[in-house]
């Protein structure tokens, strides 16, 4: 053997044979740089929709980079099973599960005055008994804004408060809405919102479309609601002056009891754009109310049950599906950046910003 | 000559099997966490259940290891080469056991349910710990990337033994007799 490999010694003239191997080590290196982003810089990457979302809403370690400002909800979902038939969902059967929920608003700033945006947020993550999970977002308003990511991205670009100003640069603002039609829903209401002064009277949308897998293994495509059980009434409103309204309005009706919402789910009909979270779907849809989101509970978000959560929409236990709306990948790796970050951040991981400010 | 001077079949059918494997799984993973498209979707959905094939695969592969020795480099190798292709064999079982635990470690330590499609979930391996979790998905990037380091390496090592050395220690795998 040794003898063989003496005679198969290599001729002289290796440099074609070097020059091989570092060519193909540099081109399998270059694949990889190209994959993981470094020889790509121009693709939208969630590190790069995070750090818009982080720039926009400030430095603020520890704390989502979007919805920053918010508080942790406990409760359970109490099924009717009427839903049952349409997604093989263990929660959907008859009975109780828990969820960690929490309500926010949009934003990055968790110092934000409730009052200073229309939009409320709800999410929940629901712990099925089977050890299967369910996480939503939903917010409150009938569509969102944009179709898709890069959308998305440059609409935070354009609304991006100008530094010498403070405020977005109204020319900008016109020239993105100018070039995407499809805010037009969005903007109409938008116009005639108003910052509620409850989050309990509220009704949250999934806005991005789903899918229910039944038993016997058919899809429909359905978005979902929940919608408050308690009126508006006894809110007494804004004080004025008061920045966190919101979180003082939540303890003060548990203290009197329980908030209830009913957990709608919308059927599409034929032809209804399920891969659109800007349109809405006409009324008279088909609808079951699969039972009533009942929260008894709620804590500061800065030691509360949800801190550490992330609501990533895509997870999801059998029985519900993705659609193909482009957001919901989108908002999945760009939820998970933002996670890590926070998370990075709580646990002094080295390069990251240390948590420094009080949580409200 | 009473030592095998190629690796076992069994040996080289894992290791070629198992390369395709990885190499895929580092590219998979690099690339879905740059991706906001609906592939993040999709190679996610590849990249949990490879990664928990390539860990049962390399738990057979060490015990195949332990119990059938490699062939000796040749003796003609300069120590510090034999060390370091020793090193990073080596090297390579602590990260074909080690990163898909850390993957499934850190799923677990952030209360996500480790998902393989098909309706199959993992049980967690560790308790909820958000702190836990960041340092592990951290690790995970990290040493993902010290694999990839040491395969560029690996795979020149081998290409050179191929092409320049020429002594049998790339047939050695192939399966083909050194000519
Ligand atoms: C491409 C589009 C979107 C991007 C990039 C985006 C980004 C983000 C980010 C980074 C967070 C913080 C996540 C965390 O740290 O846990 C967040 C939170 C949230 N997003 Fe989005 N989002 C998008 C679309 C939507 C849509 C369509 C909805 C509506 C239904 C929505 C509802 C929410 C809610 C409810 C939260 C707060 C969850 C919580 O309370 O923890 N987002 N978003
Ligand atoms: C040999 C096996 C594996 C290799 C080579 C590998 C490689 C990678 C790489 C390169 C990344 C991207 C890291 C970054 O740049 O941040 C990644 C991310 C990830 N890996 Fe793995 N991985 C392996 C096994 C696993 C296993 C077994 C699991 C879980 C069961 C897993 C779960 C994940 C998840 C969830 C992410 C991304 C999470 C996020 O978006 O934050 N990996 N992996
Ligand atoms: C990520 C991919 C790879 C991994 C994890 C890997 C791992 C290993 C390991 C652990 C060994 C030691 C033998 C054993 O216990 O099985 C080995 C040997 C070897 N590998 Fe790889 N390998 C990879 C890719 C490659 C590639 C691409 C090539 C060739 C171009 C290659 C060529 C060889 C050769 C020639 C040997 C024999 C070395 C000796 O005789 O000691 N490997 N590999």
């Amino acid at each position: 053997m040794t003898d063989e490999r003496q005679e198969s010694r290599p001729p002289v003239r290796t440099t074609g044979r070097w020059v091989a191997i570092g060519v193909i080590v540099a081109a399998v290196a270059a694949v990889f740089g190209y994959v993981g982003g470094w020889l790509a810089p121009e693709r939208l990457t969630p590190k790069r929709i995070v750090d818009e979302l982080q720039s926009t809403g400030g430095e603020h370690p520890g704390f989502r980079r979007n919805h920053a400002k918010g508080i942790c909800v406990t409760g359970r979902f109490e099924s009717n099973g009427a839903l049952a038939a349409f997604s093989t969902a263990r929660l959907f059967a008859p009975g109780n599960t828990p969820f960690v929920g929490r309500l926010a608003i949009p934003g990055g700033n968790p110092y934000a005055p409730d009052g200073s945006i229309p939009i409320r947020s709800f999410a929940l993550r629901f712990d099925l008994a089977d050890g299967e999970q369910w996480r939503t977002g939903m917010n409150a308003m009938p569509v969102f804004p944009v179709t898709t990511p890069k959308a998305f991205y440059d609409l935070t670009v354009a609304t991006h408060p100008d530094p010498a100003t403070g405020k977005p640069d109204p020319e900008k603002a016109k020239a993105f809405f100018g070039a995407h039609p499809e805010t037009g829903p969005f903007l109409a209401w938008i116009k005639s919102a108003k910052p509620s002064a409850s989050y309990a009277t509220e009704t949250y949308r999934s806005i991005n479309a789903f899918y229910l897998r039944d038993a016997g293994g058919q899809r429909r495509a359905v978005r979902w609601q929940v919608v408050p059980e308690q009126g508006p009434e006894g809110d007494g409103g804004a004080a004025a002056g008061d920045a966190d309204f919101l979180a003082a309005d939540l303890m003060k009706r548990l203290g009197q009891g329980p908030l209830r919402w009913h957990l709608q789910m919308i059927f599409a009909d034929p032809g209804d754009p399920v891969d659109d979270a800007t349109k809405v779907w006409p009324d008279g849809r088909k609808l079951v109310d699969a039972g009533t989101v009942v929260v008894d509970a709620a804590e500061a978000q800065a030691a509360g049950p949800c801190r550490d959560v992330n609501y990533d929409p895509m997870i999801l236990p059998r029985g519900i599906e993705p659609s193909d709306d482009p957001l919901l990948p989108a908002r999945s790796s760009t939820y998970a950046d933002s996670f890590l970050r926070r998370t990075s951040e709580e646990a002094h991981v080295p390069g990251t910003a240390h948590p420094k400010e009080a949580r409200p | 000559m009473s030592r095998p001077e190629t690796f076992h079949w069994f040996a080289r059918l894992l290791h070629w099997l198992m390369a395709a494997m990885i190499v895929s799984m580092l590219f998979i993973g690099a690339g879905m966490v740059t991706s906001v498209e609906s592939k993040h979707t999709w190679l996610l959905a590849i990249h949990k259940p490879l990664g928990i094939s390539i860990f049962v695969l390399a738990l057979i592969r060490l015990g195949f290891r332990l119990t059938h020795p490699a062939p000796p480099l040749p003796d003609d190798m300069p120590l510090w080469q034999k060390l370091a292709a020793h090193a990073s064999h080596w090297l390579f079982y602590v990260l074909m056991i080690g990163l898909p635990l850390v993957g499934w470690g850190m799923l677990s330590a952030g209360n996500f349910p480790v998902t393989l499609g098909g309706g199959l979930r993992l049980p967690p391996i560790l308790p909820f710990d958000p702190l836990l979790y960041a340092w592990l998905r951290e690790a995970h990037r990290y040493l993902a990337w010290l694999f990839f380091l040491t395969y560029l390496a690996h795979m020149g090592a081998a290409l050179m033994h191929g092409l320049i050395r020429r002594d049998g220690v790339l047939q050695a795998m192939t399966g083909r007799r050194a000519q």
